[in-house]
């Protein structure tokens, strides 16, 4: 499961920075959701739970909870991979509005 | 313990004094040797290090790169396209600040293709964050990886250690093998402040926006600009223990000289031998080979040229449309500096072209008659 947000890192001088590039701009707080134009949404009546979608995810922004596969809409960039390669189509991609 | 061996072998042989961990590479002429031996040493026990083989020189480096990040001293060599297929990863091992050690074979660039000696593979990767060692003998291409691991590690950043093709990977020369108990006394264990950790995760080189990026990068080139004065006091250290000198640049009889050249790898050995013809037929040459290139040695070079008359910069290489690249980088060391010779700027040795002792003297008679550098890229040695 995704830990609890963390609270954004800033450094303010080149000197209280790791050597190392690491940890700098955690995901955690750079929700790459907001990239989506359009959002999978799933039909729980025809998803027959085989996870494929969960496999092809590349971000991976799809959980299996319990039985049912769960988008993390924080994180789904709207690709459309989980739609395409869904074997029984119940993955529909619809335009996001905000 | 002296031993006859290649200049690929010096590499080796460095690398498991410096008990290299983590050794991956892929195979490639002329730099084949190099991890032929190091995989024997690897499977008869006689360096315990893992062995990663891999589909290409691009997985060769990522694969040193995660072994760098999790602790491990990690060394691999290529050349020539092999290098270029890296490119990428070369910028995650110098921006990621990963010190890795690797020989580097200079074999020119196809098209046509070749396998025989220039500069221009690794003068093309000199903006990667990466401190380049130019070597001229099997022995200080052994002694360079030792130096180069601890230079590295001290500064976290990597290091190429680059001799040329044939001229010298394929040369057999008397090389004085250290005792390992000593190279362990100059070299210790990599220990990372940072490092790759299951119980105290990280991501390495994650998304960094621009109100970080540019203080790392400030960061590595502030690291970079440390590299020189390291090196002139790890030299002194290796001087110590093994009775070799170690430095930034090796001048020869430029202490009286009115014209010197500067050189750097093989043909700065072939350019002593010039030199001492040259003062005995009455011209008072001397010799500046280049050792370190990048980061670049601007103090040294200018405290030898500013008491010469005229320096005639020899490169083996060309960044076509700008002439040859060390001629350029020498150029701007001196810039604006009062009392400063003119710099001319010679490319020969292309492709393996033999730079020989009478090419060193045509640059010198060329030389002679010229008091200013200007645009028109001198070619030596070329079938016009």
């Amino acid at each position: 499961m995704r830990p609890k947000k963390a609270k954004k890192i800033v450094f303010n001088s080149a000197e209280d920075m790791p050597t190392m590039i690491c940890s700098v701009g955690s995901q955690t707080h750079n929700l790459t959701g907001a990239w989506r134009n359009i959002r999978p949404e799933m039909d729980r009546t025809k998803c027959i739970k085989c996870g494929m979608c969960w496999k092809f995810c590349p971000e991976p922004a799809i959980e299996v909870v319990g039985e049912w596969p769960v988008v993390d809409y924080d994180y789904c960039k709207g690709c459309g991979i989980c739609a395409e390669e869904c074997p029984a189509k119940c993955i529909a991609m619809v335009e996001e509005r905000r | 313990m002296k031993k006859v061996i290649m200049g690929n072998h010096a590499l080796s042989y460095g690398a498991m004094l410096s008990r290299a961990q983590v050794i991956s590479a892929y195979p490639i002429t002329p730099q084949t040797q190099v991890v032929e031996l190091l995989s024997e040493m690897c499977a008869d026990g006689t360096l315990n290090a893992q062995f990663i083989k891999v589909e290409s020189e691009h997985s060769a480096m990522a694969s040193c790169i995660g072994a760098s990040a999790a602790g491990a001293r990690a060394f691999t060599a290529t050349s020539s396209q092999g290098l270029a297929l890296m490119h990428e990863m070369l910028h995650w091992a110098g921006g990621g600040r990963h010190p890795i050690v690797m020989g580097e074979v200079n074999r020119s660039m196809a098209p046509g293709w070749s396998i025989w000696a220039d500069q221009n593979d690794s003068l093309s990767q000199r903006d990667t964050g990466w401190m380049q060692f130019y070597c001229a003998s099997n022995q200080e291409v052994l002694d360079t990886v030792i130096q180069a691991f601890k230079v590295a590690e001290t500064l976290m950043l990597p290091a190429m250690v680059i001799l040329d093709a044939f001229a010298l990977s394929h040369t057999y020369e008397v090389v004085d093998v250290p005792d390992q108990a000593l190279v362990d006394k100059f070299l210790p264990p990599f220990k990372p402040a940072i490092k790759l950790d299951p119980a105290d995760p990280r991501a390495f080189g994650g998304l960094t926006g621009s109100e970080h990026y540019m203080e790392l990068r400030y960061k590595l080139e502030k690291d970079m600009e440390k590299a020189p004065a390291l090196i002139e006091e790890t030299g002194r250290e290796y001087e110590k223990l093994f009775g070799r000198r170690l430095g930034l640049i090796d001048p020869y009889r430029c202490e009286d000289a009115d014209f010197v050249f500067v050189t750097s790898g093989t043909a700065g050995y072939t350019a002593r031998v010039a030199v001492d013809e040259l003062r005995a037929s009455g011209v008072k040459a001397g010799n500046l080979r280049m050792k370190l290139f990048r980061p670049f040695p601007f103090q040294a070079v200018r405290e030898v040229l500013a008491k010469v008359k005229k320096a005639a910069v020899v490169d083996r290489n060309c960044s076509y449309g700008a002439g040859g690249i060390f001629y350029q980088e020498v150029k701007s060391a001196v810039y604006g500096w009062p009392g400063m010779p003119p710099i001319l700027g010679y490319v020969t040795g292309l492709g393996g072209r033999d730079i020989t002792t009478d090419s060193f003297k045509e640059i010198a008679a060329h030389a002679a008659a010229r008091d200013r550098a200007d645009e028109e890229i001198v070619w030596i040695g070329v079938k016009k």
